[in-house]
């Protein structure tokens, strides 16, 4: 189906499998895209979560959020052991130790786990084809352990360990671009997503689930607290992310790109650095550096759909 | 721009406090990833650096940033990583890799309790066995353990001394509890700071050898573009540094790479002896229970009881033969340590029957109090 571009809330079950009262922080949108993955997976999933934000705010005993089988697993591993989780339902079904049928495997980790410290286990994970679907939350830094910057914080943001000073402009090199990393690995299916737009989100991760063999979606996943903003902000500052063309919602089905949400014209790039903390320190020259290099990972984007 | 040294009197947590002490013992790369409770480490790495023109960079993970420290030290800069207990795991192919090619670092260890996640934001001293033992094969390495902000500032210059004197890896055994308090640290000035510097090689370029060592058994240690031609690898190597696939190089290697620690003991061990003189009782630790344990001496020798402290600073290589020494003329040891007996199991091992040997420990995620340790000295007086 064609992506309508509203919260049609009426198409979205009203069951929860990532139930109310988390830890996150105020605004949490990566919370939020937990929340609409776990309802657009259904009950029969299994999830291998690494280290962060999400495994800290969902799971300390007595609470737990999840409502489906859950592992906690080292930082950098989800991948991996969401491989195992696979190949052993596998086994099982094979052995009808337990009843053939469909089961969502999913691994979830945060930029950090998944583009610093997560990329061998994933890339070995989609190299060796599991059935499995890989999401990765990309708040674009480490929050947990308090803000430092990962290889999918963008370029001039400060954090803690890439302070704006007067000799260090925040960061300094530019985003990891995991999606087309994924891509790379001639895998069925890859998604971009974030949760300012629920509805492509579910789909996208339905869609995911359904494919046969490794998927991965990222979801971009805005964080006031890091991104040094007001919460109330967070829906907003996620469809500014798309409609300046800095985080374009599109797929990779079977190696065919397309848009899945389309931008008629693109704002500029300051409307979405200029509500954010992070971005405080930039001048209208380095924004301008971010604006030409954003229309040109954009046309390189778009020259794929043709 | 502040200078490499911040002399006079500050207030800071004990994570700053070793950032700093590096900055001061002329740290010049610092290869980071963030991990509670050591992440203030490196942001405040990340801050200092760049204002004496050295360099910060977050790497990937924990491999890559103990990897990044070795390149750093080849090319002839005094380099650091800090991390905790997961991190510490995932560094230690490395680490064995930095013994193994004799390569002068310092790793910082702000222990957490675990295994495994365990309790990120609570202290734990449970890593001291795994830093002498945790990379595979044989071999000497030296640890530390400050139990004070100062004494991070103080033992993280030691770190680096010890490290580019012997070259071999030093690895600053400190805890979440010291890690995250503040506290007031003085820092002396510049001219007051001794730092060691690795030996350099003198001499004909073209009949040099990497491993040949000198008198105290150590090689002097070029870098990358001296104009040396080296050979740096992590297979048994010879006197050159090229690699010899035979049991006698084997032997040889090993054997200099252990010897210059155990040689050199008197050099780098390095304890605090408080009361021992009369003692009959004496309690043994390191970091922040060598500070519970210093309130225990003092609440038992205030109700008469002769017992004394001996306070390890250095972990590594261990002070077997003070223990040995205490073991003559003492009733007991206590070892004071937030583990289920790590320490404990070397004073046993030293004491070798002389003396009982009893453990204060738990599983961390918390301090030792000085009760739990009066009531252990009043179960065995």
């Amino acid at each position: 189906m064609e992506t309508p571009n509203v919260y049609a809330y009426k198409l979205i079950t009203r069951k929860e499998y990532f139930s109310p009262g988390h830890r996150a922080c105020q605004g949490c949108a990566e919370v939020l895209a937990v929340r609409l993955v776990s309802k657009a997976l259904g009950r029969d999933t299994i999830v291998a979560s690494a280290t962060g934000c999400m495994e800290i705010v969902s799971s300390p005993i007595p609470f737990t959020n999840w409502r489906v089988p859950w592992i906690h697993v080292a930082f950098e591993n989800a991948a991996a052991v969401a491989s195992g989780v696979e190949a052993g339902i596998k086994v099982l079904m094979r052995k009808g130790r337990i009843p053939k049928k469909k089961i969502n495997f999913i691994a979830m980790a945060g930029d950090g786990g998944t583009s610093d410290i997560g990329v061998q286990a994933l890339s070995g994970a989609l190299e060796r084809g599991h059935d499995f679907t890989y999401i990765c939350y990309d708040n674009e830094a480490y929050m947990n352990t308090g803000i430092q910057r990962s290889s999918s914080t963008p370029f001039g943001a400060a954090t803690t360990t890439s302070p704006a000073g007067s000799v260090v402009p925040g960061q300094v090199t530019w985003k990891k671009n995991m999606p087309e990393i994924a891509a790379a690995h001639n895998i069925p299916y890859v998604a971009t997503a974030c949760p300012s737009y629920p509805i492509d989100l579910i789909e996208k991760i339905k869609k995911a689930a359904r494919t046969k063999g490794p998927a991965y979606v990222h979801i971009l996943s805005v964080c006031p607290t890091g991104w040094r903003m007001p919460p109330e902000h967070a829906i907003k500052a996620g469809r500014l992310a798309v409609e300046t063309g800095i985080f374009p919602l599109y797929e990779v089905d079977k190696g065919r790109y397309r848009l899945t949400v389309k931008v008629e014209n693109l704002r500029p790039v300051g409307d979405y650095l200029k509500m954010q903390g992070r971005f405080r320190h930039l001048d209208e020259g380095m924004i301008e550096v971010i604006q030409k290099r954003v229309d040109k990972e954009y046309k390189k984007l778009i020259k794929k759909m043709e | 721009m502040r200078p490499a040294v911040l002399t006079g009197e500050h207030y800071i947590t004990g994570d700053e406090a070793c950032a700093e002490g590096a900055m001061a013992a002329g740290c010049m790369f610092f290869g980071g990833y963030p991990i509670t409770p050591a992440t203030e480490v490196a942001e405040h790495m990340s801050v200092r650096l760049p204002e004496v023109g050295g360099t910060f960079i977050q790497m990937e993970d924990e491999i890559a940033a103990m990897a990044s420290i070795i390149g750093a030290s080849w090319a002839g800069q005094k380099s650091m990583t800090s991390t905790s207990g997961p991190g510490f795991s995932l560094m230690m192919e490395n680490i064995g890799l930095a013994v193994c090619t004799e390569t002068p670092c310092v790793v910082v260890n702000v222990q957490r309790a675990g295994p495994s996640t365990g309790l990120p934001t609570m202290g734990a001293q449970g890593d001291m066995m795994q830093a002498r033992w945790g990379s595979h094969g044989h071999y000497e390495i030296i640890a530390l353990s400050p139990s004070s902000g100062q004494e991070i500032f103080n033992q993280t210059i030691t770190a680096f001394n010890l490290s580019e004197k012997y070259r071999v890896p030093v690895l600053l055994m400190t805890d979440e509890v010291i890690g995250h308090m503040s506290e007031k640290v003085v820092i002396p000035n510049a001219s007051e700071i001794r730092t060691i510097s690795r030996p350099k090689p003198k001499g004909r370029k073209d009949r040099f050898k990497l491993y040949q060592p000198a008198e105290n058994g150590v090689a002097p240690m070029p870098s990358a573009g001296d104009g040396y031609k080296i050979h740096v690898t992590g297979l048994t190597h010879d006197e050159r540094g090229y690699p010899v696939m035979t049991v006698e190089a084997q032997a040889e290697m090993t054997d200099r790479i252990v010897r210059k620690i155990r040689d050199n003991r008197h050099d780098i061990i390095m304890t605090d002896s408080y009361n021992l003189e009369d003692a009959e009782i004496i309690l043994v630790s390191y970091g922040i229970s060598a500070r519970t344990s210093l309130a225990a001496m003092h609440m038992a020798r205030s109700s008469g009881m002769k017992v004394g402290f001996l306070k390890l600073n250095t972990i590594w290589p261990f002070a077997e033969e003070k223990i040995a020494e205490l073991a003559q003329r003492a009733r007991a040891f206590i070892t004071v340590e937030i583990n289920y007996g790590q320490i404990h199991l070397e004073v046993m091992r030293s004491a070798t029957g002389r003396a009982d040997c009893h453990l204060v420990g738990h599983a961390g995620g918390t301090v030792i109090t000085p009760e739990q340790v009066m009531a252990k000295i009043k179960e065995i007086y």
